[in-house]
């Protein structure tokens, strides 16, 4: 098994915190796992993105060079990445952010409202929750337990978010 | 017999290797005095530059560390950070401590180190062979200003001990001599109290001594105890100045 | 390359390269850090400002590059356990420093997460500081034991290793990383954490002379002789560890009729090249170097006496530096290849199979 994952968004859609989420839950399910962010000049201003590999075995390169699995928070990252979804990839797009998706037919296209649902909920940054629901509903790589786990860990210093952010990736879940 | 004068214990017996006429030798006894009068010989870590004076390890009977040129104040930050119940002193030249190491002086200053500096203005440059010095007086004659000090093409004398004394991180400044006894005495009080004021962790104090190289400024020993006197303190005016 | 031991994964943190540098310098004991911000190693310098303190350190945030490696320099003749980072910039700055720490013979622990150069570059994946490392980038002649993690965990395992090694020898020790390295996150098990080191005392360290003789720290030899006799007893200690330390990893090389040779994260790219030409019947292996000072010739003499027909094809994010150790080594015996960019460009997985391909034939 091996899992390519990037996720792109704008600063503030919390995508190295999902980013390292996932990291983080297949670390804990004894995955071998990479996370490397895109760092530096490059996330000034505009969009960021990060990659995630997670595997039974290890790990040669951190560098996805092709994804298994694409989560574009923002129309100027289904523009950067989308060529990248291998055929079959699962793409996860934020269709409150982008308008025009690509017509690739060789992937699969998942067009979520993230942040309108998080905005339902009461905090728009939670729409990267929501993206994660998604993407554990359709890919079965991390299980939702092991999400749930990590949560009041991740949000230690503001436990009021746990709850926000379970609601978030429920209606994610649904969703996807 | 009464014994009225003795070598003081932080002074190994040994020649220096200074000139006649060097306020070098001078100050390390000094310093070293005043060491031992406070009692803290075996608690002291000196510092030694780059210069004329790299060697004072030689000459000194407690703990020092030489320092690559104009980083003594780097080293001296570490080592009493590290161990701030010992006396950490610097012992530094005006090439050291005001041309290649002013970012080094400035900063430490500026953190407010609890050190003690001991800065040697001799407004020349000995080691490497009587080159400018930042401290060289207008129309001083040195290898490097050949027609003496030219404010245009050589900037003016630095006067750190004045740029200093305005952060707020400095606890103490004074400018000293060693062209006269009196003066001597005198810089040997303000050097004690630069110590003193770090065992009472009071925070950065520099004293600076204006003091003689004879072999580059071209005079006699006497001559350079007057060129002091009348000449260099009128540009480093001595006293207080923090 | 040792990224992680299923059987303890349980126990494993999440880190990025530079967050396990930093955490295996406390772990081992470093309780001084000074360090200037540069990217792509700032992360090690905000590490130290929280924990440092935590530890009962002393953390530092210098004016300058030149001020750390001498406040590092300080904390070293005080008998700490000192650590710098930087990044290529920085490190040139430090080379006056670390040419005296050599010389005065102190244990220091100096990392480069390396940019992209010549000059500011850029902070992209390069190796293009090998020559500065392993060459003694300061003027004379000494050595710095030269480390080059390829994966989270061996970052902070050899930095744990540098601490010992650095006070077992008296010699700086260098971790050369590139951005890859230091800003990947991966899970770590901190073993030095379990287990505290406790460096020993050091007798020579300038530390107030009670009950003692004075202690001098210094690298000045102004008499004839007396500087040639202290840099032969330099080289006997690099010959010494010449000798026992060298480090490498190799993989699949037995029966391998090309041996990529490459370390770091580009070790890890090549690895996977290896992987997918052995799928398609290609004979290759991989030899990565894991100490580039002392550089690990002695495995690479092996190779060619065990297989006098062996090809290597060095493969670096430069244009061909340690390229240059491979052939001093292998001098003349047996052909030698090279694939590399830098500035910011990494050989690619399908650039070295093709590569690997046209020399096969």
């Amino acid at each position: 098994m091996i899992e390519r994952i990037i996720i792109s968004g704008f600063g503030g859609q919390g995508v190295m915190f999902l980013g390292k989420l996932i990291s983080w839950a297949a670390m804990r399910e004894n995955k071998f796992v990479t996370f490397l962010p895109a760092y530096g000049a490059e996330v000034r201003g505009g969009t960021s993105h990060c990659s995630i590999i997670i595997s039974d075995r290890e790990i040669a390169s951190p560098c996805v060079e092709q994804t298994d699995t694409l989560i574009a928070m923002n129309q100027p990252s289904v523009d950067k990445f989308i060529g990248l979804a291998a055929k079959g990839s699962e793409v996860f797009i934020n269709s409150s952010m982008a308008k025009s998706l690509p017509d690739n037919i060789s992937v699969k296209i998942n067009s979520i409202p993230f942040s309108d649902i998080a905005s339902k909920l009461g905090n728009i940054k939670s729409a990267n929750m929501a993206a994660l629901g998604a993407y554990i509903g359709r890919k079965k790589v991390l299980s939702k337990e092991g999400i749930l786990k990590l949560l009041p860990e991740a949000f230690k210093n503001n436990p009021k978010l746990i709850q926000l952010n379970t609601q978030a990736m429920e209606e994610g879940l649904k969703n996807g | 017999m009464k014994k009225i004068f003795s070598r003081t214990e932080s002074l190994c017996e040994a020649d220096t290797h200074y000139c006649s006429g060097c306020g070098h030798g001078l100050v390390h006894r000094l310093v070293a005095e005043a060491i031992d009068e406070l009692g803290i010989r075996e608690a002291t870590i000196g510092i030694t530059p780059v210069g004329c004076a790299v060697v004072a390890y030689n000459y000194w009977n407690f703990d020092c560390v030489e320092s690559p040129h104009g980083r003594c104040l780097a080293i001296a930050t570490a080592i009493k950070r590290l161990q701030p119940q010992q006396i950490v002193f610097t012992y530094q030249g005006d090439g050291d401590l005001a041309a290649i190491g002013t970012a080094e002086t400035v900063h430490a200053a500026n953190r407010g180190e609890n050190l003690t500096v001991i800065f040697i203005n001799n407004a020349v440059y000995g080691m490497t062979g009587g080159q400018m010095a930042p401290t060289t007086l207008i129309g001083q004659k040195t290898a490097t200003s050949p027609e003496g000090r030219n404010a245009k093409n050589d900037g003016l004398p630095l006067k750190i001990s004045e740029m200093l004394a305005g952060l707020a991180g400095v606890y103490s400044i004074e400018r000293v001599s060693t062209d006269s006894p009196k003066e001597i005495f005198k810089t040997k009080q303000a050097i004690k109290s630069a110590f003193k004021n770090q065992m009472e962790n009071k925070g950065f104090s520099l004293v600076e001594i204006l003091s003689a190289c004879p072999t580059y400024l071209g005079l006699s020993p006497l001559e350079s105890m007057d060129w002091i006197r009348n000449t260099m303190s009128k540009e480093f005016p001595l006293g207080k100045i923090k | 390359m040792r990224n992680q031991k299923p059987e303890t994964r349980n126990q494993k943190i999440l880190l990025s390269g530079n967050e396990a540098i930093a955490k295996g310098a406390i772990d081992a004991g470093c309780r001084f850090y000074a360090g200037y911000p540069i990217t792509p190693q700032n992360e090690i310098i905000a590490y130290m400002a929280q924990h440092m303190p935590e530890a009962g350190g002393v953390f530092i945030q210098s004016e300058s590059e030149l001020a750390a490696i001498n406040m590092v320099f300080g904390a070293l003749a005080s008998g700490a356990r000192a650590m710098t980072s930087s990044s290529s910039p920085g490190i040139s700055l430090m080379q006056e420093g670390i040419s005296y720490i050599a010389a005065a013979e102190l244990p220091a622990v100096i990392i480069n997460i390396m940019r992209a150069g010549p000059g500011l570059g850029n902070i992209w994946p390069a190796q293009s500081d090998y020559f500065q490392a392993v060459k003694s980038g300061g003027h004379g002649d000494y050595h710095c034991l030269v480390f080059a993690p390829a994966s989270v965990q061996e970052a902070y395992d050899l930095t744990v290793l540098s601490f010992e090694l650095a006070d077992k020898y008296r010699i700086p020790v260098i971790i050369l990383g590139d951005g890859m390295l230091g800003q990947m996150m991966e899970p770590v098990t901190a073993e030095a954490a379990e287990k505290p080191q406790r460096p020993q005392k050091k007798i020579w360290a300038a530390t107030g002379c009670k009950g003692r003789k004075p202690n001098v720290v210094k690298s000045f030899y102004l008499n004839m002789g007396e500087l040639e006799q202290f840099n032969l007893k330099l080289q006997e200690k690099y010959q010494d560890i010449r000798h026992r330390e060298q480090r490498y990893e190799t993989f699949n090389t037995d029966d391998a009729e090309i041996i990529l040779v490459a370390y770091g994260m580009m070790a890890r790219l090549a690895k996977k090249a290896v992987e997918s030409l052995r799928e398609k019947g290609h004979k290759v292996g991989l030899l990565r170097p894991i100490s580039l000072w002392p550089y690990p010739a002695d495995i690479l003499k092996e190779i060619i006496s065990r297989q006098p027909s062996v090809r290597f094809l060095v493969v670096e994010m430069s244009y061909g530096q340690m390229l240059e150790d491979v052939q001093l080594t292998v001098n003349g015996r047996v052909k030698v290849d090279f694939l590399g960019r830098s500035g910011g460009g990494v050989p690619s997985e399908e650039e070295i199979i093709n590569r690997v391909r046209r020399i096969a034939g």
